[in-house]
């Protein structure tokens, strides 16, 4: 699950990182009370951050600087309620602009093929990490934190050594590496990032000082761990949601809404995008991914049905069951019931075997559904189904 | 032979009074596995299955009284690493972990701990494995298989099942078929399954089951290039129509920052000589044109 910018700031906080001030600004006059703090304070000008949950935002136009209370007001006027690809902005996050000196990244992911949390840093910060890896990958230092111990202290050092960081910025620096760790761990997160993470100098009573700072952060958390973290639940965007994922979630069903005509109900992960692959394989395009898991009743079947033909540009359904756990019966008594409620009627092809598929065969030519005995033949029969109906296959 | 579960295997079944413990470990023993003992904290003393297999209170003690030498988990996700370590505690040497939803950060001392003891970890999120004739271990029909030579790996449950179903349908039976597992932690890779299956004298040919997300599939083809010349190949990648960033069923399978595509690990199976089949439905003609005779 991805949460926004200033939530994750708010775990880096928590964390003891150094994070400057910023504050959620969800109207124009939000944004301008908080600009004329932050400018009453010091701040030469402020910085106005569209808070959405896809990436490139700047380039969106997503993030303005202003220098009065007025022009914040007006600029983060224009912030909200912009089109950033398909989110509507309806927050935004106002914080004082930083005097930047450098700019690197820090980042803590989940390295699958070490089996550890990998700590990624770079001296060029404040780009995307993505494109610093493909054009100069050299550039991007890594150490593996010990599996048992976690990020040690002079696996941080080498890491500031190797972006040039040392001097003054050495022991914040190792503080700052040893609590993206430690925010990864306590909030089970797949991704802690910091990008960038800067030296900024800030005027004091004694002329100016320099110090590390996270002026962004960017936080995935691992779904799986959710259930012990309730207070991160709560940060779940719901209006960058498409609201199906809800109704998805509470019935235990893996959903992901996708742009075609052919509505998919599957049992497991893998033969769900087997399916998915299969239809376009066969010349359509699927509406969804959705697997209904193992073991699935009636109501979950329902359920899922009621997702799928939520979607008005759905022309045919496919049912794919390889029973094994999941009782081929149960779910063709799941299907004949959903279909005698549903408002919508649209052709289906089902293919149930394993477990008790004979029965489910049986219960399926009563009812008069059309099924199909191998995948890629349902495949196919669902294409040819959708562009019957009109559907653009 | 085979790999992993064989004649040898002497089962404990970690959760064998609960529903899902119960309902698999009896299709585990109608298939014939010799399931030695059962694990429930509290049980100890009882008998599970008709009163065919004691269970004990730890795994200790079952593998004391027993010589279980392998386990199967289907304890819920907050216990399972606890089995797990329990297992490793214990001296149980493989380890099966059914269960789904495991906290990934959960997993990396866990792995690492199964590592220094040389023990072996399946899974988690796995359907188990299955020696066809000899024993199953999980969750995967017994029905669907076939006494042979071929040795299957797979990151699915389901999705197995379809390939495995194809290639008996076609009279290619399997030496071991195997599930590793759908998280992005997981105990034993692709790469180490080929490792097994290169050094096992009862496999003859390999088909490797893959999906997208992480780049499991990219090493155990690049191993495979150098080890498995002349040992027919054929593999399948779910996932060609998945959209970047979203986590498609299985925990580990998500498309990030551009890397994980099924396009890369396609590319990456057929640089190393391997054919990649575009239904599972042609996995047994790949295997016959790559020169598989069994």
């Amino acid at each position: 699950m991805k949460i926004q910018e200033a939530d994750a700031k708010l775990l880096l906080a928590a964390a003891g990182l150094p994070v400057p001030p910023w504050a959620v600004a969800r109207t124009p006059a939000e944004a301008r009370a908080a600009a004329e703090r932050y400018l009453a304070d010091g701040a030469g000008r402020v910085v106005i951050k569209a808070q959405v949950l896809v990436g490139g935002r700047g380039k969106a136009g997503g993030v303005k600087l202003a220098g009065s209370p007025q022009e914040a007001e007006d600029v983060s006027g224009r912030i909200l309620g912009l089109d950033i690809k398909g989110i509507t902005v309806r927050n935004v996050l106002v914080g004082p602009a930083a005097v930047i000196v450098k700019e690197f990244y820090l980042g803590a992911i989940l390295d699958r093929a070490s089996r550890r949390i990998v700590l990624m840093a770079s001296a060029e910060g404040g780009v995307e990490i993505e494109e610093v890896a493909k054009a100069n990958p050299a550039a991007i230092l890594r150490v593996e934190a010990h599996p048992l111990l976690g990020l040690l202290d002079y696996q941080a050092r080498e890491l500031a050594f190797g972006i040039g960081l040392a001097g003054p910025h050495l022991r914040d620096f190792v503080k700052i590496a040893k609590g993206l760790v430690a925010t990864m761990k306590a909030n089970d997160a797949d991704l802690v990032e910091v990008n960038p993470l800067a030296i900024i100098r800030e005027s004091g009573p004694e002329g100016h000082v320099e110090r590390l700072a996270c002026l962004d952060a960017k936080i995935t958390l691992d779904d799986s761990a959710l259930p012990r973290h309730p207070d991160l639940e709560k940060l779940r965007d719901l209006d960058e949601e498409d609201p199906a994922d809800a109704e998805a979630r509470h019935y235990d069903i893996s959903f992901i809404h996708l742009d075609g005509s052919i509505g998919c109900m599957v049992n497991g992960a893998g033969l769900a995008m087997t399916t998915m692959d299969l239809v376009k394989r066969a010349g359509g395009e699927p509406a969804n991914f959705l697997d209904i898991g193992g073991g699935a009743k009636a109501d979950r079947v329902a359920a899922a049905m009621r997702l799928i033909l939520a979607d008005p540009k759905v022309e045919a359904i496919l049912v794919n069951i390889f029973g094994g756990i999941t009782r081929g019966d149960e779910v063709a008594r799941g299907l004949i019931e959903a279909r005698s409620r549903q408002e919508r009627e649209v052709p289906m092809i089902v293919r149930i075997v394993g477990t008790n598929a004979e029965e489910a065969g049986r219960l399926l030519q009563e009812a008069r559904f059309e099924t199909a005995a191998s995948l890629d033949e349902a495949a196919e029969k669902a294409v040819a189904a959708a562009r019957a109906a009109g559907g653009a296959a | 032979m085979s790999i992993l579960i064989g004649r040898d295997t002497r089962l404990v079944v970690h959760g064998i009074t609960g529903r899902e413990g119960e309902f698999h470990s009896r299709q585990m023993l109608d298939y014939g596995t010799h399931i030695v003992a059962g694990m429930t904290p509290g049980k100890g003393g009882l008998h599970a299955l008709d009163n065919r297999v004691p269970v004990f209170d730890t795994i200790e003690e079952a593998v004391r009284e027993t010589g279980a030498n392998t386990s199967c988990i289907f304890v819920p996700a907050v216990g399972a690493p606890d089995s797990i370590l329990e297992a490793v505690g214990s001296g149980v040497s493989t380890i099966f972990c059914i269960t789904e939803g495991i906290p990934t950060l959960d997993m990396l001392p866990v792995v690492e701990v199964v590592r220094a003891a040389g023990a072996r970890l399946i899974g988690p999120n796995c359907p188990g494995a299955t020696s066809p004739g000899r024993a199953k271990v999980g969750i995967i029909p017994g029905s669907i298989h076939r006494e042979g030579s071929v040795g299957v790996v797979s990151r699915s449950g389901t999705l197995t099942y379809e390939a495995v179903q194809a290639m008996s349908d076609a009279g290619i039976g399997q030496s071991t078929c195997v599930g590793i597992g759908g998280d992005p932690i997981i105990g034993t890779t692709f790469l180490d399954v080929l490792q097994l299956f290169a050094a096992d004298p009862d496999t003859e040919a390999i088909v490797l089951i893959g999906e997208i997300g992480g780049s499991a599939e990219e090493e155990a083809a690049a191993w495979a290039a150098e080890h498995l010349r002349g040992v027919p190949m054929a593999a399948f990648i779910a996932g060609r129509t998945a959209p970047e960033g979203k986590r498609m069923g299985h925990a580990g399978a998500i498309i990030s920052g551009g890397r994980g595509t099924a396009a890369e690990k396609v590319a990456a199976l057929e640089a190393a000589g391997i054919r990649v089949a575009s239904s599972p439905t042609e996995i047994p003609a790949l295997l016959r044109e790559a020169g598989y005779r069994g």
